[in-house]
């Protein structure tokens, strides 16, 4: 009888609750772990139970989900204008970050970012005709991710802009995000002064073409690969990308060099590049893109493809409840402040870059960016504890992306809804904050946990389908 | 008068620590009141009933964190927030190398990884949520001591059928403590290891128990703690059984002792077949009820906790209790002259004892051994119904009355922890000429109050120097090795002028043979 073993058995105690009673057990040299406990998030209770009836065919459906998003293999296969390639894009379309949000809804930095792109565009001369335009009716708007695309911070993606093609090699499936334009005044932060048009311009004619030729030359640019060795270079690559911009910028710089029309375009094109640390990130957000779309429409899955934010709202995908959205008010960063800024300028949590943890990277896989653990409290302990505490929330581990400091152990992969629910643990991002003006850009970094009203919403729609 | 709320979003913290803040805040220099709770309905109401309400509260749900605080000014009421906010940020935020001893598991999976093999889990979090993590705790096959309370008797059916058929014990809910494999769990006292093991159904008991047994020089094989509901109609002693069952195959166990309250009939007759089957012998105390167990070959009952102890320490001697009825004759015979050198003193208005208790079985044992001596007792948790008081802090002639009980801990740490309620009433009963005896238990050991002295002597001797005619009578439930040391408490107490028994029966005694000498004089 197992009471009887117990007897005789070394007891090891985890205690969950009060922790002295674990401080007795400490002085009587009884084995004894701390589990932490944190609260579901309200839910109604009938409906964990309905979950618990499913729980095979649900356990099932997530197995396959997480097995296609790690089977997964993003590659840059090409650039083109988003007219071209990008599904359902016009000239009178703008897409967005996030959820769906009206004009009427939309936060600072979304509409500067509006207004600067219908100025690239040509549609309207300057700020009062494009925020005339924009209000009109006339411009039709849409998040990126019903389009297979992804944005950083507004996101905003219209007809002409370039954007990479990355195609997931195992099932076919693209996936589209623009080049990034740098850091400071730029359009993702809703900037649209005469500079940043000039630079999107500049990234138009000379930037793109350039980078176009050389994957043409290249054939393809293995993303998984590269991203699995920044992770060993201590990126995460959502708050990170330095390790992941060299690693790219040393695969395509060859190529640039030998299809370049001139000396001066590539030289200009790598120092771009190169200056810009977080040029990997619009590649790493459409490759997560890509993996985890490969795992939609999972009859049963409540497995997380998508987590987005425009600024105003934060929106969860499932890979078992189709194109549903699930919302709920964006909150603001917990951020360190770019000198004259506090979180009073902050803006509301923005970007489809949470599209990195959705993929088990960005603040799931902070544990391998001790470089940037000033932004979860300055230890290098802090950024492991984060990374451990997402394990309890997902389907799985990585088979690429891998942590050095936890003995490579694979990323935890696979957002779990009804874990996030049960376990009230909700994912952690790090990200980039946004002045809640338009035309200002960033004024921090930071991190936060989602909001917990998307998952709840998912979690009982979910649930009220069994 | 200002009142200031914050609220904060998502922010759990568990109970314990909230009331640690309320209670330093309330010790801040111009606050009146204050409440730090998680802004569930129930806490919403505490708040509201004790006019601590802001509009603020009105958004805040069951994971938010409200702090509330009425103060004299803005100042004060300012300075308290900003003191919550520390000392919960400093709860939060464990030193460099993590938490004392060892990481913290960031939930139950890691905890498993980071402790291979782990088979009791020890569960403490808030009622509403402990039942869900019981059954996991169970879904991974670990044993469980379910500390937390208000978890509905259908939840303690199902995690009980569940565990019986994987083998495993659940024990409790509002289970105070246990002891395994001589690893004391909760509210648990340093004993001895032994040949006695244990099954109860109330905490209280089984530290005085546990603790009498080792001061008696035995010690403990193993202590089950069931939880108090567990002899009830509907739960049918499935973890008594259970315990019962391990307990006889145990090699390591000798005797067995069986501590309850009255069961119901159904439940004490199966009970009764279980033990008829066991090999060893058996003692069994079921306080608080009349049913008298027939004593026959190795089966022995007992009216008292002390006796339940001293018939199990000389069973498992000598092989019968003849030893522990001369010792409990002597330890009358103690109680009995301390008594008639206390009671001599008394001016005509004394008449009356006032028991304040903080553990529960104290008052039932209190009351059964009381009776004899004094007649019936006024209490909130009167054996006889008719003398229940109307006014659970208003106490008449002899009162015996449970701090424990649910009414006082409302949003309080437990008064074993916090002395300050019974403090207040130390000293306001002291001040009643008709009181001639404050009766009081002091249990020590882990979780208990770790500076029993200095949070209980000021109220005593400011209670001596409001009558100086009065009795205090004292029990100390615990041993030399729990971390309040039980010599250090009992002289420190004696010093003070406290009259402190061996056990919480001889308190009892000495109090109700003090009311019965002045008695017969008058």
């Amino acid at each position: 009888m197992a009471v009887l073993k117990l007897f005789e058995s070394e007891l090891k105690v985890i205690n969950i609750g009060l922790e002295s009673f674990k401080d007795s057990l400490d002085d009587k040299g009884v084995k004894a772990v701390q589990a932490d406990f944190r609260p579901p998030l309200d839910h109604d209770p009938k409906l964990l139970k309905k979950i618990r009836a499913n729980a095979s065919k649900i356990s099932a459906a997530n197995k396959s989900a997480l097995g296609r998003i790690l089977n997964s293999k993003p590659a840059l296969v090409g650039l083109n204008r988003a007219i071209n390639v990008i599904p359902g894009m016009k000239k009178d379309l703008i897409l967005h970050a996030g959820p769906p949000v009206k004009w009427a809804e939309m936060c600072g930095p979304m509409r500067g970012a509006v207004m600067g792109a219908l100025i690239y565009e040509g549609l309207a001369r300057n700020e009062k005709e494009s925020e005339k335009l924009a209000a009109s009716g006339r411009i039709k708007f849409s998040p990126c991710h019903e389009h297979s695309a992804v944005g950083p911070m507004a996101g905003i993606i219209s007809a002409s802009m370039p954007v990479f093609v990355v195609k997931n090699e195992e099932y076919g499936n693209y996936a589209y995000a623009t080049m990034n334009e740098g850091l400071g005044k730029v359009l993702r932060y809703g900037a649209y002064s005469p500079e940043v048009i000039e630079r999107l311009k500049w990234m138009e004619t000379v930037m793109y073409p350039a980078l176009k030729r050389a994957v043409e030359l290249l054939g393809r640019v293995d993303l998984k690969a590269i991203t699995a060795q920044a992770l060993h270079m201590g990126d995460e690559v959502h708050n990170r990308n330095r390790a992941g911009t060299s690693l790219f910028y040393r695969a395509i710089a060859p190529a640039v060099i030998r299809t370049a029309s001139g000396m001066e375009q590539a030289a200009s094109v790598l120092e771009f590049i190169n200056s810009n640390d977080h040029s990997f990130l619009n590649l790493s957000m459409a490759l997560s893109k890509a993996c985890l779309d490969a795992a939609r429409n999972i009859k049963y899955s409540t497995v997380a493809v998508v987590m987005a934010r425009n600024g105003t709202e934060f929106g969860v995908q499932l890979a078992g409840t189709g194109d549903k959205w699930f919302t709920g008010p964006a909150p603001v960063p917990d951020a360190l402040f770019f000198s004259g800024y506090t979180k009073e300028d902050a803006n509301p949590d923005i970007g489809d870059s949470a599209i990195t943890e959705t993929n088990g990277l960005g603040g799931f896989a902070i544990a391998a960016a001790p470089a940037i653990v000033q932004f979860v409290g300055g230890l290098a302990a802090d950024a492991v504890g984060y990374t451990m505490a997402m394990y309890e929330i997902t389907a799985g581990e990585n088979n690429a992306y891998q942590i050095p400091n936890l003995d490579f152990r694979g990323t935890p992969t696979g957002i779990d809804v009804v874990k996030v629910v049960e376990k009230g643990i909700l994912p952690f991002i790090d990200t980039g904050v946004a002045h809640k003006k338009p035309g200002i850009g960033q004024v921090g970094a930071g991190v936060l946990s989602a909001p917990p009203e998307p998952f709840v919403k998912a979690f009982e729609y979910f649930a009220n389908k069994l | 008068m200002i009142v200031k709320t914050t609220v904060e979003r998502g922010a759990y913290y568990d109970s314990v620590s909230l009331m640690k803040a309320a209670k330093e805040l309330n010790a801040m220099h111009g606050v009146v009141d204050s409440a730090v709770v998680m802004a569930t309905k129930e806490n919403k109401g505490i708040v509201r009933s004790s006019g601590l309400y802001n509009g603020a509260l009105d958004k805040a749900g069951d994971n938010d964190l409200v702090i509330t605080v009425k103060a004299r000014d803005q100042k004060s009421a300012d300075a308290a927030l900003e003191k919550a906010e520390e000392l919960l940020m400093k709860k939060s935020a464990p030193a460099r190398g993590g938490v004392r001893g060892g990481v913290k598991a960031k939930g139950l999976d890691n905890a498993l990884e980071i402790l291979g093999g782990a088979n009791m889990a020890v569960i403490s979090v808030a009622g509403r949520f402990a039942g869900k993590v019981a059954m996991d705790c169970l879904d991974r096959n670990m044993h469980v001591m379910l500390f937390s309370d208000n978890i509905p008797l259908e939840t303690e059916i199902e995690l009980k059928k569940t565990a019986l058929k994987k083998g495993l014990l659940v024990m409790g809910p509002d289970c105070g403590t246990a002891i395994i494999n001589g690893a004391p769990l909760a509210f648990a006292n340093a004993v001895n290891r032994g040949g006695i093991g244990i099954v109860a159904a109330s905490g209280t008991g089984l530290q005085e128990v546990s603790t009498l047994i080792s001061n008696e020089g035995s010690g403990i094989s193993q202590a089950i703690g069931t939880g108090s509901r567990d002899v009830k109609k509907e739960v049918g002693a499935l973890t008594l059984i259970q315990g019962l069952k391990a307990l006889a195959e145990d090699k390591k166990t000798s005797v067995i002792l069986i501590i309850s309250k009255p069961p119901h009939p159904e439940v004490l007759a199966r009970i009764l077949r279980e033990t008829a089957k066991i090999k060893k012998p058996v003692v069994s105390v079921m306080l608080g009820g009349d049913a008298k167990l027939p004593e026959k070959k190795d089966f022995y009952s007992a009216r008292t906790l002390e006796e339940a102890a001293l018939k199990a320490v000389y069973v498992a001697k000598d092989g019968n209790a003849h030893k522990a009825k001369e010792r409990l004759f002597d330890m009358n015979t103690a109680s009995r002259n301390a008594a008639a050198a206390a009671a001599g003193n008394k001016t005509g208005k004394q008449k009356y004892l006032r028991g304040l208790f903080s553990g529960g079985t104290f008052v039932s044992e209190a009351q059964i051994i009381l009776r004899d001596l004094v007649g019936p007792l006024w209490s909130n948790v009167p054996m006889d119904k008719k003398y229940r008081l109307a006014n659970s802090l208003k106490l008449r002639e002899n009162s015996v009355i449970d701090l424990g009980e649910d009414e006082f801990t409302v949003g309080r740490p437990h008064p074993m922890i916090d002395f300050s309620l019974r403090n207040k009433l130390i000293i306001s009963e002291a001040g009643n000429p008709e009181t001639a005896v404050i009766l009081l238990d002091v249990v020590l050991g882990y979780g208990s109050n770790m500076r029993p002295l200095e949070d209980l002597l000021p109220a005593v001797r400011t209670a001596f120097k409001v009558s100086r005619t009065l009795s205090i009578a004292a029990s100390v439930t615990g041993t030399e090795a729990d971390p309040q040391v039980r010599s250090k408490v009992v002289e420190g107490l004696r010093q003070a002028g406290v009259l402190v028994m061996p056990s919480n029966a001889g308190a009892c005694r000495l109090a109700g043979e003090i009311i019965r000498i002045i008695k017969r004089k008058s």
